[in-house]
Order: structure tokens, then C-alpha cells, then sequence
């Protein structure tokens, strides 16, 4: 299991340090520094074994966090945990820093010493957490809410508190799509896969009951084998079901219901979840098409073009676009033209960024643009990175629709229709490159 | 940012600062107190030295304040090693405070306690220990249950002795999910120090109450539990898919340790299901999903899902093979993420997918990071030579590379294009004069090297090899070993091709390796072949231009038996380095070797499943590591070599392989005896699978143990010794099966046998004639007879051995099964044996009982007649069949049995009945090997 825990900043000077085995001493703190923060070449694995011992870590902003074990330990748990400790120190004080991780160095290692226990993760939630490990001091607690603290950080629904109450039960469901892209300079579609996540956001009262459908193939399939009747309802109101390669879901949700009808039933964490993510590769909507032209005039000259296309509904806007031409490290000049939108040369970042504010479905843009080289003899041709893209969408790339997000609150009066639901789409670029 | 005051950039604590701190903490208000604690915790953290202030802060303990005692806690835990009387003093509160109200306190108290490593405190913890594993709060006892493991860390015996491993294995039973799983946890870990106990003692109803657990706990507790499931082997394939059916709603967790645990359990289950079943293709087609959507994780994360798909697409490549797209390098991967993923795609890639395997490399080869593109260069002639059909196009794609002129590029892709020589012989040499023009550029020795094999290889081709050889003999002395010897052969092999014109190039080199060189190596080569064509220029043509045998499709495929023992650690750091974790992990946690388990249905090719790779996967030609030896005239090119941690071990059977007597020819003819399918029923599976293994029983479809490990290597000096016991017409034979794991030559092999039950000696000599070189393995089939000197053993059938060589005696004892002292003749007659079961008394009889066997009474009197034991006559009284038989064993003694077959009831009863009642249990043992098979 996890030997020990520290907290560096950028210079190598440890921040926090919580050894739980014996077997981790005061130099594994050392060795970590000079062999990985210290190094002169950029490491080139998470996992570093030095002196037989081994070495976890991840970096947030310009904060090392490292994991040290001597053991067979389970290497994704590791990992796992160094990210959900990430997300508790976030919850507990905002961004990861060095000034924040000083100023709240008594709560961190109390928090450690919650979450790790001789170097096993227990419960990390920060909902529960939070009932108990508190900024301002520990409050004093009856003995019901005692009891209710340990029942709630070992039981089955860890994530939740009993007697949440609102005035109005609402929730909001955000459907969040990163649609990525690998495009050959022919326009042929090399990978693309879209990965969402739905987040949930709920402020409801007791202990709801949620159910939550979305057109799901399988689903629907499923379904339209049940009666004729209803497959017709269902090609009525235009929905059109997607496949979804693989889906995970948070803590919450019953897995073996999923497994036996492939149902989502779940009781939400109160506030913010990430309700589950998901991945599919199967009729993506790609928002935009990048189609680049690069001609190399004698050895001192480039000439590029390239046109995006949009590729959606008239009616829909497409948000802070921008694409990111590569230019060539030799590159003295650059003139550019473009319809839309504004462009410029960036020198540090070797590219010609072109941002266009809004853009509507069906339309195309273009831009032009001559780039000026310092003549040089390195013998290795230009590497020609890839045209990358970033967009915001406000559909769902996938196709995934929400159906239905049913609550039941069984001991409290209220009932599904009393609760208000919002739901939104965003689909946003992640990788989306054409190589030009 | 009040706080940023703590942490001063001072190394230590100056004498005024400690003296500052010590008031402070003495100091009556509460507050000021708290924060001279806070202040020694920062001096704490950065590394500084505030020892001294000791007895201050143990002083502060007392108190209501948790925040303050959580500080102080920590504290304590950090120096208490180093003042162990001071630490006694915080016993008491310690004591008090797991009898506190509160339980929060109660466990910060217990998990504080087990975190000071003081002997003298331990005695302490036991009684409140005790008392929290029993608390009513669920919080306190899974922190208690975690301390155990503590307590055994520091003093296991005390432990043993307090009986909390009891209580701790009463745990997995409780009602709180989050206890179970910390349960697990620490029995796992105080099991891993104990590799033998039967500790966690897993069997169907504790593995039921965890996989209720499973459901109900957080998604730690979910890991622990798998992994702890991992450990357990199934009783059949039922209960293998009733638990993979359990496991599998897992693979949709958000936690990916949790999927890949899920995943680790899953696939060494599976090797315990028939291939035949449906469930088992829906799990295979349920395992891909899962694996492909860790690659959208942080890269961390996927980096650790990389190297462990890696090992899955080694074992069960079908899982993946439609995956290709999902292995595509993205631009901004980090560079870990980006070589793992190369690696696959290598694996992955076939005749389907090959079009887009290339193009995609090409595009990688262009890339920026050398070590990327290296690799990826190395990848397009691997995919020549794993798929002919794209040979061609991987050929020009590395012409094209070759013309960029980028200096590591073009010296990767010559290193490769002798492979794709070596694999297509006569096919490319076209591409030779491209070659050529860069010979001046390489300045790599593996790049100089392989281009000079191409010049002496295809010397008649190129018009001016001498010249080109004779540019780089100049420098000779300069060049490195690999080069020099490789520049040796060459030109050696251009003499004999074209020997009119080379004659004085030949002396040149012959004497810069023979009489200028200090390298012996090249010096002794440099001699063989001076002598070989000074005697005999016909022999030399014929050794030094021989045909070279093929190189494998496949490389750094990691070695079966430790590809097997990775799967069963798939998630933890030991598939992360593709080590086992002996070779990393100290001390004495993590040695014992795990193993897949074998499948439990009778199908043919059983013995391989345990051998753990499919037939295809066996090469039937000489991997490229074997070529070392095979190759003598290229000693010195080195196997194509990849990056990446694991140092590729296959082929190591041809280690020893004696050059001189068998020649080229016996190392192809070796290759044969290697293919799994050679044993047949009745022969002993071929070593090649065991060879690895400790201790390992393989169980072949009849079900006899066939082959144990009776004496590890480590034990004997470098000698293993692997058997099997054997009746065959009527003799009985013991099979060995020597090998030679050290590094010297073994010679003088002779066995004795200790005096035994059933008086068994050999009847001749051990038929080792040979001498054993290093890495050689011999089987030899030792005949044996009845007559020897007789002492009871115990058990009955073991059997004490004795084994000689020129270096040491060498002992060990095995057990034989007691069937191959059942005699042919041991039919009785009728009336003989209706007297003799009246005439021994029935204090003699013994019954047992035979669960699960689906043989009906005929099928189970036919399978038992081929172990001689004779069915007399057959009753069937009210729908239950009475087989009565007899036995008679080697030495005299009969055994007289009665065998109860119900219909549609799978239990057996059984009673035998003999004058000598100790063997009853060897020989029902016996039956039951015989029928469940």
C-alpha cells in the first residue's frame, strides 16, 4: 500500500509530507527531488523506481504530489487517489497552490489522515468529509449527529447526508461533449470519438429515488420489442437513438441494475456530481471540417489556406472558435487574410491563431496567408504539425438526448412534477486536429 | 496567509527558535498553544529537527480541543520512534481516549496508536484494540481493523498470539460494508507475509459475503475486495462464472483501478471457463469496451491502462484486434502515453488493419521526439515482417524515410531493413544502392553494423563491397566491438564469394582482429576463421555462408509463464514494469508466484491452457533471441532490440544448445519438440511449459498429477527435477525430467531411493549419458521395481530420493499415486471374494464418499478397469447399481470395494475393505482421481 505522501512545489521544497510505513524514510523525500523534480530531462513516466523504490506523481499547475510505495501497490488505485485528493483539497480551498496548500497545511494533513490509513484510501467524499473535517475548527457534535457522521462515512449511500431539505427542489442537468478528431489533409476521418460526461447538479430534498433515461440503443431497441405501438410513438417524436460504446458511472449508481436492464437508477450526492461519463465512435455530428492547403514556394516561402466549414443546423451558433495554424520554427513573416473573424501571428507560440467569435450552421470561412523563412541548413524536414480547433457547440455531438429524469421521494411530499429540471447541451472541441 | 509565516527557509531550528517554541507551547492560553504546535508541524514538515521539543507538545495532548489533539497525534507519530520512554507517557490519554464517548475519538485514538512503532507501546494497544474491533460504531471498527494489520507489521507474533487475526477474519462477516473491505485489506496484506498460512481461508460463502460487500462499499473498498477475489480459486467453471457474472456490472465503474481489477479478476477466471461456452464470448466482448475508455482517463492513468492492455493483448489478443483506431497517437499524448500506444499498435496490427497501421507510422516518423520517431521507424519494419503482405509497402515507406536524409532516421531504418532481409530473403535487394549512399552518414555502431552485414551478405551484388568494406577497415581500431566483428565476417564472406580479388583485404582484417586487437572475442574469431580457410576453404564456404534459419514474427513477447503470472497482477505496479513483483518488492512480501488458473473441462488440449498460451502463439520458428547461437556467423548482430523495460526472454530454451554436436540443423529440429501438441496422452508434456514454474502441478484431461516440480533449481545447485510416476504394461517408470540451470556443465547423474512402503527401487541405472550443459533439459524414464527394502512411510505413498551429479547429492521425497502398484491380475474370483469380504472384519471397512461424478455405473466400471481396478459383478437393488471389485497391490495386499451408483444422484458411496487398512484412503483417493476425469 501507500508507504508515504508529499506535497512539493516547483523548486523541490516539500510543501507537506505524510509517511505512513515504515519502509519510506526521510531520504525518499530527497531521492524524488533530485530524480524527478531536479532532473535535467523531462521524465518520461508517472511511475519512477529509484533505489527500489517506487514513486508516484502528478502534477497540478506547478505542484508535484507524490505517492511512494515499496510495495506491489495497486498502481491505478494510486493514481486514483493522488486525483481524488487533487479534487478534496479543491473542494476544501480552491486551486492547488503553493500559497493555498500553506495556509491550509493543518487541514490537509487531517484530511490525510482521514482518507489514508496506513496507506489505504477510505471514504474520500467530500460530502461526507465535510460533515466532520471542517476549516474553522472541529464543531462539537451530539451524539446523533455523531452516530449520524459514522453511519454516513461507513455506510452504504456515503455520499449523502440524511434530512437535506429545500424550499424548492430543483435540478439541472448539464450534458458535456467533447467531440475529437483525427482528419487526414484528404478529409478522410482517421479517429473520431466523442466522450460526455452528464453532470449533475440537484438541490432535493431527503433521500430522492432518481431514474435517468436517454436514448440509449439498447434502450430503445429494447423497448421497441415490447409493442409495435410504441416504436411508431417513438420515430413520432423524432427520436433517434445512439450507441453508446461504453459508459462508467459515480458511486452512486446501482451497477448491477445497469448490468441486468441497463436502468440508471441512482441517489445523487446533494450539489454537484459527475453522473457518468460515457464514449461513442458510431454517426458523430463533427461541427466543423478543416480542409488546409500548404504549398511550399522555393525554400524560403509557405503559402497556406484554409477553409472551415460548419456543419449543423442554420438556426444553432457555434461559439469561440479558433484554429491554430503551426508555423514553421524558421519562420521570419507572416501575412494573413481572412474573411472572418480576426488572425494573428503569434511568434512564442509558432502558429497563426484565427479566432471567430460566433458562427452560424452552413457556413464557410477562409483564410489565407503567406509565411515568410529564414533560409537554414537543418537538414530535418519541417514536422508539420496538425491544424487544431476549438469550438462550443450548443448540441450534443453524439446525438444523446436526455428522455427522462424521474424522482421519487417516497417519505416526503413531494413528487416528480414538483421538482424543476433544466437541461443543457454543450458540445465542445477536445482533440480536433487535420493534418495538413 | 497568516500562516505563511510557519514555514521559515531556515535548514533547522536555532536554539533561540526551539527555546521561543517552548514557552509558547507551555504557555496557558489555549490559542497560543495551538498555534506553537501548528508552528512545530511546519518545522516538522520542511525537514527540520524539533525533537526536543518532545516532552512540550506530549504535554498538549490532554486536552478537548480535537483540532489541537489531531496535531499533536501527528506529532507523536512522527517522533516517537526516536524517544521511545517519552512516548509512554502518552499511553494513558491514548487508553482514555478509546473509551471516550465520542466515536470519532475513539478511532482517531486507535489509528493514532497503531502509527507509533514503539515496542513497549504495543503491549498497551491489545486491550483497547480489542474493545474497538467489538465497538458498535461501523467507524471505529474498520479503523480498528486496518490497526491489526498495523500491530502485525510491528510485532506479528503478537498478533498470532492475541487472537486478532480471529477477529479480523470474524470482520468479513460484519454488517457494515466499509468493515468488510478494510477486513480484506489487512488480511491481505498479513496473508502476503505468510504465503503459506490459510489465512484468508477464501471459499464459497466468505467469497459470497464479499461479493455482497462488493455492491455496497466505496470504491476503495471495491478495489480491496477484488483483489482479494483475485487470489481465490474457483472449484469448477460454475462457480468461476457465477462470480465473473458478479464482477462484471464493476467494468462500468467510474474508478478505473476498480474496472481493472474488475478486468484482473475476470481474466483469470476466464481461463477456467470452456471456450465453447456462450457466456465466455460475451465476456470477451464485454472486456473491450471497458479497456478502450481507460484511454480517455487522465494520462497517468492511461499510461498504467497502456502497459497493462499490453500484457491482455499478449494473452488474449482477440479481445482487442478491432481496436486499432483508439492506439492512434494523439499530437499532445505525453510521451509515455505516446510509446506504450505504439507498442500496441505493433500487436495489434494484421493483415486488416495494416493500410492504416502504416500511414500512421509514417506520419509518427515525422514527429519530434527522437526516441518516438526511433521507435516508430522500428515499428514499420516490424510490420513487414509480421505481415508479408504489407512488406512491400513498408519497404518504400522506409525508402522515403531513408530519403529525408534525418540522421536517426535513416540509421533506424537501415537497422531495420536487415531484419526485412533476413525475413524475405532475395526479395529487396534492390533497395541495396539507396543504401549505400548513406553509408558516410551512420555514425550509430548498431546503424554501421547492420550495414555492414548487408555489404558482407549480398557481397556478389553490390560491384564494389571491397572498396565499401575496405573505407571502414581503416578505422578499425576505432570502431566498436559490435562493428569490428561484424566488419570481420563480412569481409570474410566476401572472400569466399569473390576470392581472386579480396585476398589482401581478408589478410588485413584477419590480422588487425588476430595480432592488433585486445578484444578476445574478435581475436578468437578472427582465428577460427583464419584456420578454417587455411584447412579447409570448401568447410568454411559451407559454415560461413550456411543458410540462416527465420526470425519470429513477434518480438519482446514476454516470456508464457511470467506473461501469466503479470495477468494475475493486472492494475499493480508489477504489470506497470512488467516484473514479477519479487524482482522490485523487498523482503519476503510478494514472492510467492501466482499462477492462472487451469481450466477444469475435459478438453484435448488441457495441458497447454496451463502452460497459459494459446498453440499459435508457441513460435515454430526460432525467435530471434535463439538466433544468437543458431547464427554463429552474425554472433554479433544483436536480435532486433526494443525500448521499453522488459528484456525480452523468449527463446531461452535454446540457450544451451551444444554447437558443436548438433549443429544448425538439431536447433531447428529442437524448435518441433517445443510445439505443445507433441504431448499426447500417456507422454509427458514438454518441458518448455514448466519450465519457469516452482512447484507447479500441471493436471492433464485424465486427471493424474503429471508433472510436479519435485526439486527446484534453487535448491540443488541449478539442477530441477520435474516427474511424474507412470504404469505402463505392467512396469512401473518414473519420469524425470533433469534441467540445468547453472551455468556449468553437469555430468555422473545417479539415484537411490530411501526405503518405502511399498519397497519401490529403481530397477537400473539413471540413463543420463550425456552430459547436462547449462540451460540443456533431458527426460529420462527410470523403470522400477517391487523388491526393495520396505518401512512404513508417512503418508504411505511418499517416497524419498536421493540424486547424485559431479557436484552434489541432492534429496527430495514426492508421492507417487498409489494406482501404479495396482497389478493386472488383481481380479478375483466370485466366490473368493464374497468369502474374503465376510472374512475380514468390519472394523477394516472404511467408506467414503465421491461428490460430482456424472459417470453412470458402466462408464465408471470401464474407466476404472484402465486403472486395473476389475469390476467382479454388478446388483442393482432398487434403482441403486452395487459394483463390487477387487485390487490387488504390487506387494500382495487385495483391497476388496463396493461401489453405490444411484441414478441422478452424483454422489458415490464407496467402502473398501482390506487387511491392511492404511491404504484405504491412498486408494480412494485414487478413485476419485480416476472418475472426475
Amino acid at each position: 500500500m501507500i508507504g508515504g505522501l508529499f506535497i512539493y512545489n516547483h523548486k523541490g521544497e516539500v510543501l507537506i509530507s505524510r509517511v505512513y510505513r515504515d519502509d519510506i524514510g526521510r531520504n525518499a523525500v530527497d531521492a524524488f527531488r533530485v530524480n524527478v523534480i531536479h532532473a535535467r530531462q523531462q521524465v518520461r513516466s508517472p511511475v519512477t523506481n529509484i533505489a527500489r523504490t517506487s514513486f508516484f506523481h502528478v502534477k497540478r499547475s506547478n505542484i508535484w504530489l507524490a505517492a511512494v510505495t515499496k510495495q506491489n501497490v495497486n498502481a491505478a488505485m494510486v493514481f486514483e487517489f493522488l486525483y481524488k485528493m487533487c479534487d478534496v483539497m479543491t473542494a476544501y480551498f480552491g486551486k492547488i497552490s503553493e500559497e493555498n496548500i500553506k495556509n491550509n497545511f493543518v487541514l490537509i494533513y487531517e484530511l490525510l489522515d482521514e482518507i489514508l490509513d496506513f496507506g489505504y484510501p477510505q471514504n474520500s467524499e467530500t460530502g461526507a468529509l465535510k460533515t466532520f473535517i471542517t476549516q474553522t475548527g472541529i464543531k462539537s457534535q451530539s451524539k446523533e449527529e455523531q452516530s449520524q457522521i459514522t453511519s454516513q462515512v461507513t455506510g452504504q449511500i456515503g455520499w449523502r447526508r440524511e434530512g437535506i431539505k429545500y424550499r424548492r427542489n430543483e435540478l439541472f442537468l448539464d450534458v458535456l461533449e467533447s467531440v475529437n478528431l483525427l482528419m487526414s489533409p484528404q478529409g478522410q476521418v482517421l479517429s473520431a470519438h466523442v466522450s460526455g460526461r452528464v453532470v449533475m447538479k440537484s438541490y432535493l430534498s431527503g433521500m430522492p429515488e432518481c431514474k435517468f433515461g436517454m436514448n440509449d440503443k439498447i434502450v430503445i431497441d429494447k423497448q421497441g420489442k415490447g409493442g409495435a405501438t410504441e416504436e411508431a410513438a417513438g420515430k413520432r417524436s423524432g427520436h433517434q437513438s445512439i450507441a453508446i460504446d461504453d459508459c462508467t458511472f459515480h458511486q452512486c449508481v446501482r451497477l448491477s441494475k445497469f448490468d441486468a436492464e441497463r436502468s440508471i437508477s441512482f441517489i445523487p450526492p446533494d450539489g454537484e456530481c459527475e453522473l457518468m461519463r460515457y464514449r461513442t465512435t458510431k454517426d458523430i455530428i463533427l461541427p466543423f471540417r478543416v480542409i488546409p492547403l500548404v504549398r511550399e514556394v522555393g525554400r524560403t516561402k509557405l503559402e497556406v489556406k484554409v477553409v472551415i466549414k460548419s456543419n449543423f443546423k442554420p438556426s444553432l451558433l457555434a461559439q469561440k472558435i479558433e484554429v491554430r495554424i503551426p508555423t514553421p520554427l524558421n519562420t521570419s513573416g507572416v501575412q494573413v487574410i481572412c474573411m472572418k473573424g480576426k488572425a494573428k501571428y503569434k511568434a512564442s507560440e509558432n502558429a497563426i491563431v484565427w479566432k471567430i467569435k460566433r458562427m452560424a450552421g452552413m457556413k464557410e470561412s477562409q483564410i489565407s496567408a503567406e509565411i515568410e523563412l529564414l533560409p537554414t541548413n537543418d537538414k530535418k524536414k519541417w514536422a508539420r504539425p496538425p491544424i487544431s480547433m476549438n469550438f462550443e457547440v450548443p448540441f450534443a455531438p453524439s446525438g444523446l438526448k436526455v428522455r427522462y429524469l424521474k424522482v421519487f421521494e417516497p417519505k416526503l411530499n413531494y413528487s416528480d412534477h414538483d421538482v424543476i429540471k433544466w437541461v443543457r447541451y454543450i458540445g465542445r472541441s477536445g482533440i480536433y486536429e487535420t493534418r495538413c | 496567509k497568516v500562516l505563511l509565516k510557519y514555514f521559515t527557509p531556515l535548514p533547522t531550528c536555532t536554539v533561540g527558535e526551539i527555546f521561543e517554541l517552548k514557552a509558547e507551547l507551555n504557555s496557558d492560553k489555549k490559542e497560543k498553544k495551538k498555534e506553537a504546535v501548528k508552528k512545530v508541524i511546519a518545522s516538522m514538515t520542511v525537514g527540520k529537527d524539533v525533537s526536543a521539543l518532545f516532552p512540550d507538545v506530549v504535554n498538549c495532548m490532554q486536552t478537548d480541543n480535537l483540532e489541537l489533539k489531531k496535531l499533536v497525534y501527528l506529532y507523536l507519530m512522527n517522533y516517537a520512534k526516536s524517544q521511545p520512554d517519552m512516548a509512554i507517557m502518552a499511553v494513558n490519554t491514548f487508553v482514555k481516549d478509546c473509551e471516550d464517548a465520542n466515536p470519532l475519538i475513539r478511532a482517531l485514538a486507535v489509528r493514532t496508536m497503531g502509527c507509533i512503532r514503539v515496542d513497549k507501546i504495543t503491549e498497551y494497544l491489545c486491550e483497547p484494540l480489542r474493545k474497538c474491533l467489538k465497538d458498535e460504531d461501523p467507524y471505529v471498527r474498520k479503523t480498528a481493523a486496518v490497526c491489526v494489520a498495523k500491530l502485525h507489521d510491528i510485532n506479528a507474533q503478537l498478533v498470532e498470539d492475541q487472537g486478532f487475526l480471529d477477529t479480523l477474519k470474524d470482520l468479513i462477516s460484519d454488517s457494515n460494508p466499509m468493515v468488510v473491505a478494510n477486513a480484506v485489506a489487512a488480511l491481505s496484506e498479513i496473508a502476503e507475509s505468510h504465503p503459506n498460512s490459510n489465512l484468508l481461508d477464501l471459499n464459497p460463502q466468505s467469497i459470497n459475503k464479499l461479493l455482497t460487500a462488493l455492491n455496497e462499499c466505496t470504491e476503495w473498498g471495491q478495489i480491496f475486495i477484488l483483489d482479494c477475489l483475485a487470489n481465490y480459486t474457483p472449484r469448477d467453471d460454475r462457480e468461476s462464472q457465477s462470480i465473473c457474472e458478479r464482477v462484471t456490472p464493476r467494468l462500468s465503474h467510474a474508478n478505473s483501478a476498480v474496472v481493472l481489477s474488475a478486468v484482473k479478476v475476470l481474466m483469470k477466471f476466464m481461463e477456467m471457463l470452456p471456450k465453447d461456452l456462450d457466456y465466455y464470448s460475451t465476456l470477451l466482448k464485454k472486456l473491450a469496451p471497458p479497456l478502450v475508455t481507460l484511454l480517455s482517463a487522465e494520462p497517468e492513468l492511461q499510461y498504467v491502462a497502456l502497459r497493462n492492455i499490453n500484457l491482455i493483448v499478449q494473452k488474449r489478443p482477440e479481445i482487442l484486434k478491432h481496436e486499432m483506431k483508439v492506439f492512434f497517437v494523439k499530437y499532445n499524448d505525453p510521451i509515455y502515453v505516446k510509446l506504450e500506444k505504439l507498442d500496441i499498435m505493433i500487436r495489434l496490427a494484421s493483415q486488416a488493419n495494416i493500410a492504416q497501421v502504416l500511414a500512421e507510422l509514417k506520419e509518427y516518423a515525422t514527429e519530434v521526439d527522437v526516441d518516438f520517431v526511433r521507435k516508430a521507424v522500428r515499428a514499420i519494419g516490424r510490420c513487414a515482417i509480421k505481415v508479408e503482405q504489407s512488406a512491400e509497402r513498408c519497404v518504400s515507406t522506409l525508402l522515403d524515410l531513408i530519403q529525408t536524409k534525418v540522421n536517426y532516421v535513416v540509421q533506424e531504418a537501415i537497422v531495420v531493413i536487415k531484419d526485412i532481409f533476413r525475413k524475405y530473403p532475395n526479395k529487396y535487394e534492390s533497395v541495396i544502392a539507396t543504401l549505400c549512399e548513406n553509408l558516410d552518414s551512420l555514425d550509430e555502431p548498431e546503424a554501421r553494423a547492420a550495414m555492414i552485414w548487408i555489404v558482407g551478405e549480398y557481397a556478389e551484388r553490390i560491384d564494389n563491397a571491397d572498396e565499401l568494406l575496405e573505407s571502414f577497415l581503416e578505422g578499425f581500431h576505432d570502431e566498436s566491438t559490435q562493428v569490428q566483428l561484424q566488419l570481420l565476417t563480412a569481409i570474410v564472406k566476401l572472400f569466399l564469394k569473390k576470392p581472386t580479388e579480396t585476398q589482401e583485404l581478408v589478410q588485413q582484417v584477419l590480422s588487425l582482429a588476430t595480432q592488433d586487437s585486445d578484444n578476445p572475442d574478435l581475436r578468437d574469431r578472427g582465428y577460427i576463421y583464419w584456420r578454417l580457410l587455411s584447412t579447409d576453404p570448401v568447410a568454411a564456404k559451407e559454415v560461413v555462408l550456411a543458410e540462416k534459419p527465420l526470425i519470429s514474427e513477434e518480438t519482446d513477447l514476454i516470456e508464457p509463464t511470467l506473461l501469466e503470472e503479470l495477468i494475475c497482477h493486472i492494475g499493480t505496479l508489477a504489470s506497470v514494469y512488467h516484473k514479477p513483483p519479487s524482482a522490485f518488492v523487498e523482503g519476503s512480501r510478494g514472492v510467492m508466484h501466482k499462477r492462472l488458473p487451469a481450466q477444469s473441462t475435459e478438453s484435448p488440449d488441457v495441458g497447454t491452457a496451463a502452460g497459459g498460451s494459446a498453440p499459435e502463439a508457441a513460435p515454430s520458428i526460432i525467435p530471434s533471441q535463439g538466433d544468437l547461437l543458431g547464427d554463429l556467423l552474425n554472433l554479433d548482430m544483436a536480435p532486433p532490440t526494443t525500448s521499453g523495460p522488459p528484456p525480452p526472454t523468449t527463446g531461452m530454451q535454446m540457450g544451451g544448445m551444444d554447437l558443436l554436436g548438433g549443429g544448425l540443423d538439431s536447433l531447428v529440429g529442437i524448435s518441433h519438440s517445443v510445439d505443445p501438441y507433441a504431448a499426447t496422452p500417456g507422454q509427458l508434456v514438454n518441458p518448455f511449459w514448466v519450465k519457469w514454474s516452482l512447484q507447479t502441478v500441471i493436471r492433464r484431461s485424465d486427471g493424474v498429477l503429471c508433472l510436479q516440480v519435485w526439486l527446484p533449481a534453487m535448491k540443488a545447485k541449478g539442477l530441477e527435477i520435474s516427474g511424474t510416476f507412470a504404469r505402463r504394461a505392467g512396469v512401473i517408470q518414473m519420469e524425470l525430467i533433469l534441467t540445468n540451470k547453472a551455468m556449468s556443465v553437469m555430468t555422473d547423474f545417479a539415484i537411490q531411493f530411501n526405503r518405502n512402503s511399498f519397497g519401490l527401487a529403481p530397477a537400473g541405472p539413471l540413463q543420463v549419458l550425456t552430459p547436462l550443459g547449462p540451460n540443456q533439459t533431458i527426460e529420462v524414464s527410470l523403470p522400477l521395481s517391487t523388491v526393495g527394502p520396505v518401512m512404513k512411510m508417512d503418508p504411505l505413498n511418499n517416497l524419498q530420493v536421493a540424486v547424485k551429479n559431479n557436484i552434489d547429492v541432492f534429496y527430495f521425497s514426492c508421492q507417487y499415486p498409489i494406482s501404479m502398484l495396482f497389478v493386472e491380475d488383481g481380479k478375483m474370483e466370485r466366490q473368493v471374494f464374497l468369502a474374503t469380504w465376510k472374512d475380514i472384519p468390519n472394523d477394516n471397512e472404511s467408506q467414503f464418499q465421491i461428490k460430482d461424478c456424472h459417470l453412470n455405473s458402466d462408464a465408471a466400471s470401464s474407466k476404472l478397469q484402465g486403472s486395473n481396478i476389475f469390476t467382479i459383478a454388478k446388483r442393482t437393488v432398487e434403482g441403486q447399481d452395487m459394483l463390487y471389485m477387487s485390487i490387488k497391490l504390487s506387494n500382495g495386499i487385495w483391497v476388496l470395494a463396493e461401489l453405490r451408483v444411484q441414478a441422478g444422484n452424483s454422489n458415490y458411496t464407496i467402502s473398501l475393505k482390506c487387511r491392511a487398512p492404511e491404504v484405504s484412503q491412498c486408494v480412494f483417493q485414487c478413485y476419485e482421481a480416476v472418475l472426475k476425469n
